[in-house]
């Protein structure tokens, strides 16, 4: 882990990431064994501390869903996680490993690539093009390397950005609400499909979304951020996960929303019954 | 007011889709006005052109149009090909394609390089931008007097003259395009962490292109009106000059031969870059069919 703090600390973001923390105090900190482990998170817009000391860790091939309102510091602390935060300032320790994937909401693929291009963008070595191949193969996208990304749908647009990044074979996957702008059939298909390849590539996985149902049918662990810290961290047992109409999925998912200062009951039932979408997909 | 009848009935009693459909497709049947423009006509962009040729020609036969005003169109077309039978046009011609294409070299390179310096570091926006703009208000062609003092009146001013002309727009444009790329992209560029000439070449350059190629299409355009001022102002060949000759001995057929191999000129070249344009940015037109 030692060799990871330096790697990413002078390749990532310089400065923002260990300011306030002593050098070397780095390893010593955090739930031993985590790919990625946080403590003492600070990140603050002008006066507003968006991020107030937040500890988390996760293990390696671990799947974590993050919930929380907007505003509540999601988005933060993945770009955090991703070194993307140039212009922000704060304190704290990250560690993190050197292969980070991310998935953003938009698919963010280059229009003036096809879609092979946009796969491989940035690969380097003479196998670049057919791991390009086969990552796009196992989106089940094969026959379309010559598409166009303005050719695609918006799910296919999405599956191409997932095949970027697992072909990069990432220690951690950041994904921020990447299904938020797809429909709800297609978000059901990509469920299945991210469940899939995180089974198949054991990535640790950090999700993003304001879905509760989304969080207990993909993660094994849903953390709940509020005020800038974690407010609940909760397991999800595959009993659970893989039983929507169970008592025990309903009660998660209560608990979970009341976390977010839903009243369960407010939540209409009828309106995001995830047992009819199952049945359809 | 008739048109308006099915969506009354419709509202009053409920037609079936069989009969609504019946309705719609009867001949003659009510149907609603038409407000937009209408299906093209066939060969309709030539229609104008055909009908001011006709009234050129009439006008000629008819002896209502002074030859010394305008020569006739037969006359035109003779007067082109003997000027090509003793080679005037030919050599005219090629002299000025030399002027134009040398100008638009230099001009295209200038605004592409000052482009890419003052897109890509705020020092060399700094340094470059504020000048190009105080050269952008003042039009090249006033520049004319001051290029004849520092470079006199042969080729070369002739070229920078309208590589200034050109390297206005290219300069505009390619910087625009550069400054309006996505920050997403780069956001996604640092993800799967690009080099910085990986960056400049997947990302930048191709994002820069559309901005570019826009701009090259009003280069060639100003590469040819001020190839025409340059001419006509001091030249001893040229088409400008051929035009200008023939002023001085009245020859309208020659001066409408050279207006037409400038107006054939203009078509053909932004044919070309519109071509190009075409070529390099099918992933944009997909969308369009």
């Amino acid at each position: 882990m030692a060799a990871h703090t330096g790697g990413l600390s002078t390749g990532t973001t310089p400065g923002a990431r260990n300011t306030g923390t002593a050098p070397g105090v780095g390893p010593t900190t955090g739930t031993a064994g985590g790919v990625v482990r946080i403590a003492g998170l600070v990140r603050a817009f002008g006066d507003r501390k968006v991020l107030d000391g937040l500890e988390l860790s996760i293990a390696a091939g671990e799947f974590v869903a993050l919930l929380g309102r907007s505003g509540s510091g999601k988005s933060t602390l993945l770009r955090a996680l991703g070194g993307l935060d140039h212009e922000v300032t704060g304190t704290g320790e990250i560690i993190a490993p050197a292969e980070v994937s991310v998935v953003f909401q938009d698919a963010r693929l280059l229009p003036w690539k096809r879609v092979l291009g946009n796969v491989v963008l940035g690969l380097t070595g003479p196998d670049a093009l057919d791991r390009g191949r086969a990552a796009l193969a196992e989106v089940g996208l094969q026959g379309r390397e010559k598409a166009w990304p303005v050719e695609l749908s918006g799910g296919e647009q999405q599956r191409v950005s997932l095949a970027r990044s697992l072909v990069r074979e990432p220690e951690l996957l950041l994904a921020d609400e990447p299904f938020g702008a797809l429909d709800a059939l297609t978000r059901i298909r990509m469920h299945t499909l991210l469940r899939r390849l995180c089974e198949r590539h054991r990535p640790a996985v950090l999700l993003v979304t304001h879905d509760v149902d989304e969080a207990i049918v993909l993660a094994d662990r849903v953390v709940v951020l509020d005020e800038g810290r974690i407010a609940a961290d909760v397991p999800v047992g595959p009993a659970v996960a893989r039983r929507h109409g169970s008592p025990e999925y309903a009660a998660l998912r209560d608990e979970l929303l009341a976390r977010l200062g839903v009243d369960p009951t407010e939540a209409d039932p009828a309106a995001f019954d995830p047992t009819a979408q199952e049945s359809v997909a | 007011m008739s048109a308006h009848a099915p969506t009354l009935t419709k509202t009053k009693t409920p037609v079936t889709a069989a009969e609504a459909a019946s309705t719609a497709a009867a001949p003659g049947g009510p149907r609603r006005r038409r407000l937009g423009p209408g299906r093209p006509i066939r060969y309709g962009w030539a229609l104008g052109p055909a009908l001011l040729l006709a009234v050129w020609a009439a006008g000629s036969a008819a002896g209502l149009i002074d030859p010394r005003n305008l020569s006739a169109p037969w006359t035109v077309v003779s007067t082109a090909g003997d000027l090509i039978a003793d080679g005037r046009l030919q050599s005219n011609l090629a002299t000025s394609a030399q002027r134009a294409l040398l100008g638009l070299l230099f001009g295209v390179a200038a605004g592409l390089a000052l482009a890419v310096v003052s897109g890509l570091s705020r020092l060399g926006e700094g340094v470059i931008d504020g000048p190009v703009q105080i050269k952008r208000a003042i039009p090249s062609l006033a520049l004319i007097p001051l290029l004849i003092l520092w470079f006199g009146i042969g080729e070369s001013m002739k070229v920078i003259t309208i590589a200034l002309g050109v390297f206005v727009p290219i300069y505009i444009h390619t910087h625009n395009g550069l400054r309006t790329i996505d920050n997403r992209y780069a956001e996604l560029a640092e993800t799967v962490r690009l080099s910085r000439p990986q960056f400049l070449r997947h990302v930048v350059l191709p994002g820069a292109l559309p901005g570019f190629l826009l701009g090259m299409r009003f280069a060639v355009t100003a590469a040819w009106l001020a190839l025409v001022v340059v001419e006509q102002v001091n030249a001893t060949s040229g088409i400008g000059y051929m035009m200008e000759l023939a002023r001085t001995y009245g020859q309208t057929d020659i001066i409408i031969v050279g207006l037409v191999v400038y107006g054939l000129l203009g078509l053909v070249s932004d044919g070309l870059v519109r071509l190009v344009e075409r070529r390099a940015l099918s992933w944009r037109r997909t969308l369009a069919g």
